[in-house]
């Protein structure tokens, strides 16, 4: 087949483009920061998870280890349950303590792992046994609003 | 005496809309069906792909460029107030990958390629060159509007991200380079914010439906349009105004398809 000086200026459009997308998945987009391929799945129930959202980050010493999957009500128990995938490098002991956080004032929730001492670790299906629940403004407030009220009648 | 000639004036301009609707549909389809032989021969559509995505390049670059750094000046100085300027690399990534990129490629696109298409077809019926090809038993539709039609498609996608890319190359040197954001968290907060299904693959989707809508008002309407030099203007005219507001209204519903839930 003959080539042509044009077949040269689409080869190059094509080219541009192509690398434009390759640029918005890896530089712009998530899919160059973190593969999700080799994790294990362990699950922890909250009282309450309050903005936490899925695909939101797992965090062990402010280090990012892996991300939350799922979150659904569990209609046994009335609790939350948040499954996390976790990535593979990272063992946790069996009396790992799981924290809802939130980075910053008023960002955006994450949940924070604790590690305990157990030799134990962690595998695939596990439930992690102690968690925190989110903090709820309304009831930081009212708590604080309880312990103000209480206050003066102790005093006198 | 002259409500009823108002009234029918009226009927008579909804009835030809629908109508030309139906012709348009069924044009449509049957460039669906001939393109077959337009993929056989993959010339043809080179050929378009270089007036209609090469030639449309420096616009889209120019204009990507200048967009993303309006992006960038306009959202540091809104971010500036809350104190979170280090969120202005996911402002501009979200809006041209999600919104911008898209919409803005497909509405230049529809000014560059396709008002040149339809004027290109336009000239050929009144020219009578479509009737020869008949004569001579080739399908103009198959010869002259599927390589197009196709062109248009391939290349509305590789423009769009071209935008984006070069959108988010202008608000990072406004951003980072002239005011003097961090560049860590620019990039850093962009790619935790950016999902690639959700925003980047939706954002290719949206200009693939934009692509394949304006390309065929385009080839619509210069098939459609009376073979006098009065009726290619108009038909030309017609193209960008009809593929315009197409665009501004299918972004509307497929922006609240697809982003409704996030």
């Amino acid at each position: 087949m003959e080539r042509t000086t044009l077949d040269l200026w689409v080869g190059m459009f094509v080219v541009a483009g192509v690398a434009a997308l390759v640029f918005l998945a890896m530089k712009v987009g998530n899919l160059g920061t973190y593969n999700m391929s080799n994790t294990y799945e362990v699950h922890a129930y909250f009282s309450n998870v309050g903005g936490l959202k899925v695909k939101a980050s797992i965090k062990d010493a402010g280090v990012l280890v892996g991300r939350v999957a799922a979150i659904n009500l569990d209609t046994n128990r009335y609790e939350a349950n948040v499954v996390m995938h976790i990535d593979k490098r990272y063992q946790f002991p069996k009396d790992t303590f799981a924290n809802i956080l939130t980075s910053g004032l008023l960002g955006e929730q994450y949940i924070g792992l604790m590690p305990g001492g157990d030799t134990e670790m962690l595998k695939n299906g596990d439930q992690i046994k102690q968690t925190q629940s989110a903090m709820v403004l309304e009831d930081l407030i009212s708590k604080f609003m309880f312990s103000k009220a209480a206050e003066p009648a102790a005093t006198k | 005496m002259n409500v009823i000639d108002t009234i029918r004036g009226i009927g008579h301009r909804i009835i030809n809309a629908v109508w030309r609707i139906g012709v348009a549909a069924r044009f449509f389809f049957l460039t669906i069906i001939y393109s077959g032989n337009s993929f056989r021969r993959f010339q043809l559509i080179v050929r378009e792909l270089f007036s209609s995505g090469v030639m449309s390049l420096i616009i889209i670059v120019v204009a990507g460029l200048f967009v993303g750094m309006v992006l960038g000046l306009q959202g540091y100085e809104t971010l500036k107030r809350y104190g979170s300027e280090s969120a202005l690399g996911v402002m501009v990534a979200l809006g041209l990958v999600r919104e911008l990129g898209p919409v803005m490629a497909a509405l230049l696109f529809a000014s560059r390629a396709g008002s040149a298409m339809t004027a290109e077809i336009g000239l050929m019926k009144a020219t009578e060159q479509i009737s020869a090809m008949e004569m001579m038993a080739v399908n103009p539709i198959a010869r002259i509007v599927a390589p197009r039609f196709w062109a248009g498609v391939i290349s509305m996608p590789l423009l769009a991200a071209l935008f984006s890319a070069v959108g988010i190359f202008g608000g990072y040197l406004v951003g980072v380079v002239q005011i003097g954001v961090d560049e860590g968290s620019f990039w850093s907060q962009m790619q935790a914010a950016v999902d690639f299904r959700e925003d980047v693959l939706n954002g290719v989707i949206k200009s693939l439906v934009f692509g394949t809508v304006v390309t065929l008002i385009a080839l619509f309407e210069g098939f459609d349009a009376p073979p006098t030099a009065e009726g290619v203007s108009g038909a030309t005219t017609r193209t960008v105004v009809t593929s315009s507001l197409a665009i501004l209204m299918l972004d509307f519903v497929l922006t609240a398809i697809m982003f409704r839930g996030a």
